[in-house]
This record gives structure tokens, C-alpha cells and sequence, in this order.
């Protein structure tokens, strides 16, 4: 198909659909909500289901239910609405089921506003709920990406078994860009440990509660190898210019945008700036910042909240270079100019 | 024949419990779980559906269900049982669903799932155990605690005026219409026993029938957190529980009061043309290549700030640039000014942001008093004189004036002067044809009936730009 204006939300329902996710059960929050508008439109009109539910604890129960039964199950929301579903997200973990979680992240905490923000990066990359567990993150920076990512998202959390999150951000998710739909329509594939209410899969059983101490800790250490294993397998991210970057910016989702044009103004300043762009923040590329930090005199991770990927960024690196550190909060969102002059500041001389 | 042989739903070893003892279970002596346990074995041997079923286990003491019923099991979230088992039904064809409860569960943390799911008239058996106590967790409150019963966290027993009335679950589930069957029964000894056995066997028939939403509460003892022998627990149910919870059909319907229209599949090449959002226009790029292009419209809500903003990104894409659109949004779109920013560019558009346009619509006052200060040295504005009685005061970007709200109005559609803007915008910059304009103007805009005005908007407000601002 050929580039079409798509919503950035709007882009994550066609590449649901032509992913194969079956079910989508949703409740309506600002500035997410399209992401359920389309939902409940293209669901049923291409004999998928789509369920409004009564709130966001039983939606993403929902989800566990359906995932249960072999389905390929999703939902979106913001801040809010990802906290209220922490309980469900442990449980989904801890019983190893595939969901897609799509949040598009608005500014807190507590109700805060609805402009943009990055602030959920712990909640969602460290787990956000109770106990041992990882979600796989994904951040898409471009309206493409939210279609793509998504499209993805079903095959990666059946491959591990996990609830792959979609971390997006209000601009990401409000912006239309020319978008080109994936061609290959995915299939659901049945899964043997799933639920189908028949004799083979009789025996099966989705359970996240395992009374033994021994049972338990030898499921939290086969979950645990599970998270290497998706470390070595999929960590991904993007690099521009840095080649011969002295300088190395680290940011996701807009804040990446941003950063692109950045780079262009600095580097006609002849300041030798560069970016790595994670697009999985879980797993995060820090094998990749360990080796850059290795090679550059600092970095700068351009956030919109309160310095919580620069932690990641400064493990990473291993304290081997100055982490400086970018942030906006409460839903400010800084100009090209307004990175640029302060780099120039920071970085010169 | 043996006549009273454990039903073959029942697993003959209860392996996942692990442990010594996995012939018993993990119920304490007196409890009303197992009778409820082994009428519903019996009951899915009786239907022929122990493949079909998918119990949803809740947390309190029947959190280990799956020990011993030898069906497909989902273990759920505290009060979850009829969220999740409402993923169940609407991903299985043809599978049977149980949702077997406790009273915390069901009626504390989990009413509104329940009241939902009975709402929306989900397909599966809700099996509540009311025993009027929380039992895995020690003998605390329970919503359905009487007045006066002591309990762990009620120790000078429940009161009314402090924790409120015990809450009758069969009463309040029967003020919904979707439910097809509910009814309360009780435990208490042989007879009522096997009225148990009829109202679970019917709330299971109607899943077999796919009827609906069917609802049991069971009146079920737990002597030891009652503190009271097995027999005298029985006897406190009737004299107890069952003046406050009448033992009762509440209702069974034929059939339910609405169905569920299931969505019906389509192929890949159906659902490809349903995501074809806007048809594919081929149009001859006007210029090799262009400048990046950033241009900003601002104006009042019902203007079309934002949708032509939609339109001349979609110009860009039929000429085959690089385009981004970023809208303002929220209260301040729905109440006062709203604006939406368009890149245009060859090359990778990072920032989405229009910071400082190249290119500035002002439709009204307020948006030119907000954006001027904001226009890159050297950029132009277009100002809508209809509405905007002052001139521009920077002197370091070029300014046309055109009265864009009367030239839309004279074309016969006022709510299309941003469109009158966007023509002017493609006229003064040469980066996107007026022919390519009108050929995305009738697959842009959603309401057919307004195509042919847009297009005589677009006439006008280029026979107005050529007569009067062509020359500057």
C-alpha cells in the first residue's frame, strides 16, 4: 500500500489489526483516546472484538483472561490508567502471558495535565507492578513506528511470552505523518499452553500463584534467564552521527526528534554531537552505551521528566564520562533552539 | 455399579497441591466449598462438557480450585474472576465459563466486575460461596458479615451505623436486566443441598444453551472461623443467615433480553481497503526540491485549523515530500484558539515542533497577537483581514492581507477560509500546485456534500491572490 496521513494512535490500530491482535478492550483517557475510537470501529468491522470496559483494573483483566484463551489481546491508555492496571500487568507477567499495552504518555503525577510527558519510563521499563518481572518496552518515535512497533508486538510477546508495552508519548500519538501499512495480514497461532475450552488443552492451567518456595524461586529464575535472553535477542536502538560524536545524546520518542534536529544545529557550530536512540528500552541498549562511553568526552540524555532513563544511561556507561542531564516536566516540551543553545554552552570549550 | 463414585471432573490425585495428602484437599473440616466443588463436578460430568469448561478461580479459599477440577483453569486477581472470564467467553466459540467466587472477592473487591459482567450479560456461571467471613485471610469482614457477627477486624461485631449493612447480592444483581438466571440456595442440610445442585445444573445448562449470564449464591458454612462446630454451623445458616439471605429463585428467563452480535470476519484484501484511508492521488512534484517548510495555522475552534492543516499535508504526500502534522489539543482546541503545525521537507523531519514558522496563517486577533514575536526572521504571514483589524508590527518578515473569511463566504462557504489560506500559502511559496489542492480536497474532506464549495474556495481565493498580491 502506498504512504497514507495516518494519526500516530490511529497508525497503532491498523498495525494491531494487520498483526493480528483479536481483541481490544479499552477505556477512554485523554490523550489516548483515539487509539480506542479506531478500536472500536475497525475491531468489529473486521471481526475482531472490541469491548469498552467498566475501568482500566478490569480491562487489563480482561486482557488476561482473553490471553488465557489464546488470544491475541491488546489495550491502550496514559499514566492513570497504566497505574490502576499494575496489579493485572504482575499477574500477566507472573502467569507468562502475551498482551500489548500501548501507553501514551500524558504529564504527572496524580491527574497532572494531558500534554506530553515521559515520566512513566519507570513504571513501565522497570516493571510497575508487584514483585520480579520485566515488560518488553517499546518506544516509537514517529507515527510509522506506532504502526509498526505495534504490527510487531503480537509475535514478540507470544515468542517470550510477555507483555510487550508500547511507551509512546502525547505528541507521538496526536502527530499525522505519511505512514506505509505492513502487506503480510499476521495470523493468531495456537498456543500450547493456552486455554481453547477443548480436550487438548484440557490440562492447561494459568496460574501466577505458586505457594511453594521452591516453586516459586525456580520460576522467578526461569523468568529471570527468560529477560537475558530477550536482552541478547532484541535490544534495539538507532544511531546517527556517531561516527566521530564527542558528544553522544541519548533520547526516546519525541525527545529523539528533537535531538535530530539538535545534531544538524550543532554540528554547523562544529560541535561533533551524536545520538543513540533506543527503540526497546526494555531491553535496553546498554552494551551499545558502554562502548560509545567509552569513545566520547560526554552525554547528554534529553528527557521529558525527571532524569529517569539518564540513571540507566549513567549505569550503562559506568560513570566512565559526565552524564548531563535534559529535563522538562508538567508537559513543557523544549524548542530545537532552546537544546541547541544550552549544548552549546555545556559542550563548548 | 458404584453408586456414588467421585465425580471424573475431579482430578483421582490432586497433584498440584504438592505435598503430602494429595487425596485431600486443602478445606477445613465443616466447609462448604467441598459440597459446592463436587455438585459442580457432578454437574459437568452430567452435561458432558468437563473439555469445554474454563473455571476461573478467585482468591480466598478456593484460590486452589485447579487442584482438583480436572478442567481447563485460569487463576485470576483478587475480585477479577468475571473481568477475566469475560476474556474467556469472548475469545472462546464454543467454551463453557465459570466463575466461582467468595464474598470478598465478589461482593468487597470485585463488585464492580461483577456488577459489570452481569450488566453486559456475559456468558458464564457465577458460583458464589457466601459464608458471610473472609476465610483465607484469618476471619475478617466480610460484605456480607450480619450486623453483630464478630470477626477479626469486626471484634465487638459489625455495626451498622459504623461498617454498614450486609450486602445481599442475589437483591442487587436483580435489579439488572441482562442476567437470564439468578438464585440464592442454601447448604444447610441434605434437601437444600440438592436445590443447590438444581440451580447450578441450570446456571451451567444455560451455558451449554448459551443463554447468558446466570447467577448462584450459596449459602455455605466455615465453622471455624465461625468458631462453632459443623452442626451447629449448619444450624446457624438456617436460623441465622437465611431470614437476612432468602433462600429463592429471583429469576430464569427463556431467553436473554439482548444478544451479542458477534463481528464477522472479513479477508485480508477487505480489511486492507477498509484501512485505505485516503485514496492514492499521483500528482507531478511541482519543484525537484524545497526548502524545509514550516508552517503554523492558528485560529478560533470551527475554523478548519486543524483540518486544513490535514489537507496540506496531505498535498505534500501527493507531491511526495516528507510531511508531519502536529495539532494543539485538549480544552484549549475544544474552548478557545486552535492551531496545527505542518512541516514540509525532502528531507528527515526531526522535530515535529513549529517553533518558529517559515510560513504563518493568523485566521484571528488573538492568534496573531500570540505568534507574531514567534515568525523566523525573513518568513512570511498570511493575515485574515476579515477578522484582524491591526497590522503586523515586525518588519523582518513578509506580509500579505487578504480578507480570507469574505472570500470563502462570497464562494459560498465561510467555514472554508483556512482552505482559502492554504491556496494563498501554495501561490505565494510555489511549493504545492493548486491543482494538487483540488485533486486532495474531494478524498480529504469527509463530508461529500461540501466538496464542491472547498473547490470554489480555492478558485476564489487564487483568483483574489493573482489580482491582488501576486506583484508584491
Amino acid at each position: 500500500m502506498d504512504k497514507q496521513l495516518i494519526k500516530g494512535n490511529e497508525a497503532v490500530v491498523y498495525g494491531a489489526l494487520l498483526g493480528g491482535a483479536s481483541h481490544f478492550f479499552g477505556y477512554p483517557i485523554t490523550p489516548a483516546s483515539e487509539i480506542a475510537h479506531a478500536a472500536a470501529r475497525f475491531f468489529p468491522a473486521t471481526g475482531r472484538c472490541f469491548l469498552q470496559a467498566e475501568d482500566e483494573v478490569n480491562s487489563v483483566n480482561m486482557l488476561y483472561g482473553a490471553a488465557s484463551a489464546g488470544a491475541r489481546v491488546m489495550t491502550a491508555s496514559s499514566g492513570p490508567g497504566i497505574s490502576l492496571m499494575a496489579e493485572g500487568i504482575s499477574y500477566i507477567a507472573g502467569a507468562e502471558l502475551p498482551a500489548v499495552i500501548v501507553n501514551v504518555q500524558r504529564a504527572g503525577p496524580g491527574l497532572g495535565n494531558i500534554w506530553p510527558e515521559q515520566g512513566d519510563y519507570n513504571m513501565v521499563v522497570k516493571g510497575g507492578g508487584h514483585g520480579n518481572y520485566r515488560n518488553i518496552v517499546l518506544a516509537p518515535f514517529s507515527a510509522q513506528e506506532m504502526c509498526d512497533f505495534t504490527y510487531r508486538s503480537f509475535d514478540i510477546a507470544e515468542r517470550y511470552r510477555m507483555l510487550v508495552f508500547i511507551l509512546a508519548d502525547a505528541y507521538i500519538g496526536q502527530i499525522m505523518e505519511a505512514v506505509a501499512l505492513p502487506d503480510e495480514v499476521k495470523k493468531p497461532v495456537r498456543q500450547d499452553w493456552a486455554l481453547y475450552g477443548d480436550k487438548e488443552s484440557r490440562e492447561n492451567l494459568v496460574s501466577s500463584i505458586l505457594m511453594n518456595t521452591e516453586l516459586l524461586s525456580t520460576h522467578n529464575w526461569k523468568l529471570d534467564e527468560k529477560y537475558k535472553k530477550v536482552a541478547e535477542e532484541m535490544t534495539e536502538w538507532e544511531e546517527y552521527e556517531t561516527e566521530d560524536a564527542e558528544y553522544l545524546f541519548v533520547a526516546f520518542g519525541v525527545c529523539a526528534r528533537l535531538c535530530v534536529s539538535a545534531l544538524q544545529g550543532l554540528r554547523k557550530m562544529n560541535i561533533r554531537a551524536g545520538l543513540l536512540r533506543p527503540k526497546t528500552l526494555f531491553p535496553f541498549p546498554s552494551k551499545r552505551l558502554d562502548e560509545l562511553g567509552k569513545k566520547i568526552k560526554s552525554a547528554v540524555v534529553v528527557e521529558l521528566n525527571n532524569g529517569q532513563m539518564a540513571d540507566d544511561v549513567e549505569l550503562a556507561m559506568r560513570c566512565a564520562v559526565p552524564v548531563l542531564r535534559y529535563n522538562w516536566m508538567g508537559g513543557k516540551v523544549p524548542s530545537t533552539q532552546e537544546i541547541i543553545d544550552r549544548a552549546a554552552k555545556d559542550l563548548r570549550g | 455399579m458404584v453408586k456414588h463414585a467421585k465425580p471424573k471432573s475431579f482430578y483421582d490425585e490432586f497433584v498440584r497441591k504438592g505435598g503430602p495428602g494429595e487425596k485431600n484437599t486443602h478445606y477445613c473440616p465443616g466447609c462448604g466449598h467441598g459440597n459446592v466443588h463436587k455438585l459442580v463436578a457432578e454437574v459437568i460430568d452430567e452435561l458432558g462438557i468437563q473439555d469445554k469448561t474454563v473455571f476461573c478461580s478467585p482468591v480466598g479459599c478456593s484460590v486452589f480450585a485447579y487442584y482438583y477440577f480436572d478442567v481447563g483453569n485460569v487463576q485470576c486477581a483478587h475480585g477479577r474472576a468475571p473481568a477475566a472470564g469475560t476474556g474467556v467467553t469472548r475469545s472462546l466459540e464454543d467454551g463453557i465459563v465459570i466463575s466461582y467466587q467468595g464474598d470478598g472477592d465478589l461482593a468487597g473487591i470485585g463488585m464492580g466486575s461483577i456488577m459489570h459482567a452481569a450488566n453486559r450479560g456475559e456468558h458464564m456461571a457465577v458460583f458464589f460461596v457466601n459464608n458471610a467471613i473472609y476465610g483465607m485471610t484469618g476471619g475478617q469482614m466480610a460484605p456480607t458479615t450480619l450486623v453483630g457477627q464478630k470477626t477479626l477486624t469486626s471484634p465487638f461485631g459489625r455495626s451498622a451505623g459504623g461498617e454498614g449493612f450486609p450486602l445481599t447480592m442475589c437483591e442487587i444483581i436483580n435489579t439488572l436486566q441482562a442476567p437470564v438466571f439468578i438464585e440464592r440456595v442454601s447448604l444447610a442440610n441434605a434437601p437444600r443441598i440438592l436445590k443447590a445442585k438444581r440451580a447450578i445444573r441450570q446456571a451451567l445448562v444455560n451455558q451449554v444453551e448459551k443463554k447468558g449470564f446466570s447467577f448462584v449464591e450459596l449459602l455455605s458454612p466455615c465453622p471455624i472461623n465461625w468458631k462453632i462446630e459443623p452442626v451447629q454451623a449448619r444450624k446457624w445458616i438456617i436460623d441465622t443467615m437465611e431470614p437476612l439471605f432468602p433462600v429463592k429463585n429471583f429469576r430464569n428467563l427463556e431467553e436473554a433480553p439482548a444478544k451479542y452480535e458477534k463481528p464477522v470476519p472479513v479477508s485480508d484484501a477487505d480489511m486492507k481497503k477498509l484501512f485505505n484511508v485516503e485514496k492514492n492521488i499521483s500528482v507531478t512534484p511541482k519543484e525537484a526540491h524545497i526548502d524545509e517548510q514550516l508552517v503554523k495555522l492558528a485560529g478560533f475552534g470551527g475554523q478548519g485549523v486543524l483540518s486544513a492543516g490535514v489537507l496540506l499535508a496531505n498535498c505534500a504526500i501527493a507531491e511526495k515530500h516528507n510531511t508531519s502534522w502536529l495539532p494543539s489539543y485538549g480544552p484549549e482546541m475544544r474552548g478557545g484558539t486552535a492551531n496545527a503545525g505542518v512541516i514540509i521537507s525532502d528531507g528527515q523531519i526531526g522535530s515535529p515542533l513549529v517553533d518558529n514558522p517559515t510560513f504563518f496563517i493568523a485566521m484571528n486577533g488573538p492568534s496573531l497577537d500570540s505568534f507574531e514575536t514567534d515568525i523566523l526572521p525573513g518568513g512570511m504571514a498570511l493575515i485574515n483581514t476579515s477578522l484582524i483589524e491591526r497590522k503586523v508590527e515586525r518588519t523582518d518578515i513578509k506580509v500579505l492581507y487578504a480578507p480570507l473569511t469574505e472570500i470563502a463566504q462570497e464562494a459560498g462557504m465561510a467555514a472554508a477560509a483556512t482552505v482559502a489560506g492554504i491556496t494563498m500559502y501554495a501561490l505565494a511559496t510555489g511549493v504545492i500546485a493548486i491543482d494538487t489542492i483540488k485533486q486532495v480536497i474531494p478524498l480529504s474532506i469527509k463530508r461529500k456534500s461540501l466538496v464542491e464549495e472547498n473547490l470554489r474556495v480555492v478558485d476564489a481565493a487564487a483568483e483574489y491572490f493573482r489580482k491582488n498580491l501576486e506583484k508584491g
